[in-house]
């Protein structure tokens, strides 16, 4: 880990300016892959972090003095090295921005590990859903389950071939590796829906079934596996601030109550989730974040 | 001759059609000129009332009678030697509860303005650092503690055992070391500059400020323990925020009073080089009548809504908030909606908040908290039209440090125990303070209680 002394000046409103020393950790990406047009991974060194992350948990990530405050869930971690690793797609003004880092450079601040661990419950076999960047962290999902000795189905989905990413290490943690397109450029042709009812309709028998990815996707695998009583884990991605539930900004309706997605979960029951109100409150501020990404590319991309 | 006066000397503040628009800090202060009127009211009672009323003891008369004599310097020496963040306290302290409620010049007239004289000698101090005395980085007596969170405890502390030659470690969540001071009170009401340049000279006595680090998560109790601090002072706060639980709550435009106030204060949402988005609402109820219920109103006021009511179930009387707070609120034109209490949030086709269901309330009869308990006429219901609701109803404590240190104890509200002589928890060599032991209160109870507990840690670890 490096610290560094940083000079900056603050600007007082009554005595003008004057300079101070802190003391900060630095968050250095120590390598970065783009995996598609864009998707980026990241290795950052993070020690603190590392030391007690945990499949499931999730990192809040400022890129500079101005960006917002975003949660992303750990993609992997390595103690030894003091690394986490981080997989996102470049689609809003903060991952956009953070895309632009490279390797050597430095992220501001990283807080975490945040939320509750995934608890595997006594499984044989579990059926894991990852949706487009969901892949990210259904990958170490699996990779938990496998190396538990659990069979796993991997059913990873996404748009076309050209943005299938990590295939060959999802095919390495999983029994089943079922690659899903939507076009049928690659695979399986379809949703991860149809795929995962066509393999229970065939017999197979999931004790559990982990879904990550869009909201919707996450809403049809729980509908898909409803009728057949199979306990379905979704990992949710709300609206937050300050990720130690402080802002409630995340609140979710699970049960019928409220959750603060940063501490109860992100990990929930997914048949008990109220999906609608998640993809609702999660379009607050869409007309905001065009702005944003229209600042920073002169308008140019059409999201 | 003191001033016989009966009111306060008038301070100047913005005009209240244009401060309600931007976020400059509303009241400009006393001159010095002003400030030595106003101290002229000062009686200087032996018994000094005004003093049992401070929660940190400020020997108010004695430096009173400096600013009176034109000694801001010595004025502000008296003030810092018991209450470490003057700017501050003189800013938001409820000093009309406190010292000011306390001054026998309050009995026909007005009270001294102690706040503002407090505020006056802080700001005289900070723009003439050069002649005041130079804090030394003290001797460093070899033991260590740990400061969890960033707030008005934590500093207290921090400072009280770094003068006393700790070496301390402040360990804060966010990325930004002050707590509620940041992310809470606005930038109207509490120039974020002062309470960095107080946390700076925090960092000038040696304390380190490590942020990002969510103590309970990253490293626990224990572990610091384990690490080498010799104790740990717990001023984690009461972060997390109460809803009503009535219908509509989860619908778009629905904000906790933290999560809107953290988006303005810490995150700068106000301002456009910043990328943290916030609602442009037109129309916004505030539901609660406390400081921050009063902070959030005036805040969306200032991001350009139109309507902003405060929806209160009891009436004028029993609004918690500070009184200058209200009254500032209502010259800038925030409706108050009393004796009102929301029965359900309602929303258009698209989830979107619409409008605000309220039933009218009564006064009955007094309740535990000796205020009238407000009763629902029944068959009363209206609805305000708007498109933003902040629910401000209150906090408590964050679980975090409770659910991952064993041994540690609260109580059914959350609240850490503490002992009350000590501030120590129900484990050895761990204090805590502010408002994760009480519930949410005020910022100089917070620093009242880092300061004891500073001693208590002192002790401690001088006995060991």
């Amino acid at each position: 880990m490096k610290t560094a002394h940083f000079m900056y000046e603050c600007k007082n409103a009554l005595s003008g300016f004057h300079t101070c020393w802190e003391v900060k950790i630095l968050y250095k990406i120590l390598k970065k892959k783009q995996l598609n047009e864009s998707i980026v991974y990241m290795e950052i060194d993070a020690p603190y972090v590392a030391k007690k992350a945990l499949a499931g948990q999730f990192i809040i990530f400022r890129v500079n003095e101005y960006g917002e405050r975003v949660p992303l869930t750990i993609a992997d971690y390595d103690r030894k090295k003091g690394s986490i690793t981080i997989i996102f797609q470049a689609v809003g003004g903060s991952t956009m921005e953070l895309a632009s880092l490279d390797e050597g450079e430095y992220i501001l601040d990283i807080a975490g590990p945040l939320g509750v661990a995934t608890e595997y419950g006594d499984v044989k076999r579990v059926a894991v859903v990852g949706g487009g960047v969901g892949c990210a962290i259904a990958y170490p999902q699996a990779k938990a389950l496998f190396n538990m000795g659990v069979s796993v189905d991997l059913i990873a989905g996404f748009r076309n071939k050209d943005i299938v990413f990590l295939e060959q290490e999802m095919k390495d943690v999983s029994t089943d590796f079922h690659l899903c397109t939507d076009d049928g450029s690659a695979g399986f042709h379809g949703f991860v829906t149809d795929k995962l009812k066509e393999l229970i309709e065939s017999g197979a028998e999931f004790d559990e079934v982990i879904a990550i990815g869009p909201v919707p996707m996450m809403k049809f695998v729980c509908k898909t596996t409803e009728p057949y009583g199979i306990k379905t884990l979704v990992s949710l991605n709300p609206i937050m601030v300050d990720g130690t539930g402080m802002c409630g900004g995340c609140r979710v309706t699970v049960d019928g109550k409220i959750k603060y997605a940063c501490v109860d979960g992100p990990d929930f029951d997914g048949h008990k989730v109220d999906f609608d109100e998640l993809m609702r409150r999660n379009s607050t501020y869409r007309e905001q974040e065009k702005a944003h990404v229209c600042r920073l590319t002169g308008g140019v991309r059409n999201a | 001759m003191p001033n016989m006066q009966m009111t306060k000397t008038k301070i100047s503040e913005q005009k209240p059609e244009i401060r309600a628009r931007n976020f400059k800090e509303v009241c400009l202060g006393y001159t010095e000129e002003e400030a030595k009127l106003e101290a002229q009211r000062c009686l200087n009672c032996k018994k000094m009332p005004c003093v049992s009323g401070c929660p940190v003891s400020v020997r108010i008369p004695e430096f009173i009678a400096k600013v009176a004599a034109g000694e801001f310097i010595e004025a502000y020496n008296i003030i810092k030697s018991t209450n470490s963040l003057p700017a501050i306290s003189g800013r938001v302290c409820p000093q009309e509860n406190q010292c000011e409620g306390k001054c026998v010049r309050g009995i026909k007239g007005e009270p001294v303005a102690i706040g503002r004289l407090e505020r006056f000698c802080a700001d005289y101090a900070m723009a003439h650092e050069s002649e005041c005395e130079r804090v030394e980085k003290p001797q460093s007596n070899g033991h260590r503690v740990a400061v969890v969170g960033a707030g008005p405890s934590s500093l207290t502390c921090a400072g009280d055992l770094a003068k006393l030659g700790y070496q301390v470690t402040i360990f804060e969540a966010f990325h930004t070391a002050g707590g509620v001071l940041m992310y809470g009170i606005p930038e109207f009401r509490l120039p974020k500059a002062i309470v960095q340049k107080e946390i700076d000279s925090l960092k000038d006595l040696g304390v380190e400020i490590m942020t990002n680090m969510v103590i309970g998560k990253v490293l626990s109790i224990d572990e610091l323990m384990e690490d080498g601090y010799e104790a740990v002072f717990v001023g984690s706060g009461a972060g997390l925020p109460r809803f009503m639980g009535i219908e509509g709550e989860a619908l778009v435009g629905v904000y906790s009073a933290n999560e809107y106030l953290t988006r303005i204060n810490l995150m700068k949402a106000y301002l456009d080089d910043y990328a943290t988005p916030i609602m442009k609402s037109k129309s916004v109820a505030v539901v609660g009548g406390g400081n921050v219920a009063m902070d959030a109103a005036r805040s969306a006021m200032r991001l350009g809504a139109e309507k902003v009511y405060i929806v209160y179930r009891r009436s004028m009387d029993e609004l918690p908030a500070r009184k200058e707070e209200v009254h500032h609120a209502i010259e800038e034109g925030i409706e108050f909606k009393l004796l009102n209490n929301p029965t359900k949030i309602l929303s258009d086709e698209n989830g979107h908040v619409n409008g605000i269901e309220c039933i009218k309330m009564e006064l009955g009869e007094p309740d535990a908290s000796g205020r009238r308990r407000p009763v629902p006429v029944e068959g009363s219901e209206f609805v305000i039209d708007v498109d933003t609701v902040i629910m401000s109803i209150g906090t408590s404590p964050n679980p975090l440090i409770r659910s991952t240190t064993p041994g540690v104890e609260a109580n059914s509200h959350g609240c850490l125990i503490v002992n009350e002589q000590t501030n120590q928890m129900t484990k050895e060599g761990v204090y805590a303070g502010g408002d994760a032991v009480t519930g949410a209160a005020t910022v100089i109870l917070a620093m009242g209680a880092g300061k004891k507990a500073a001693q208590s840690i002192d002790e401690y670890i001088r006995q060991k």
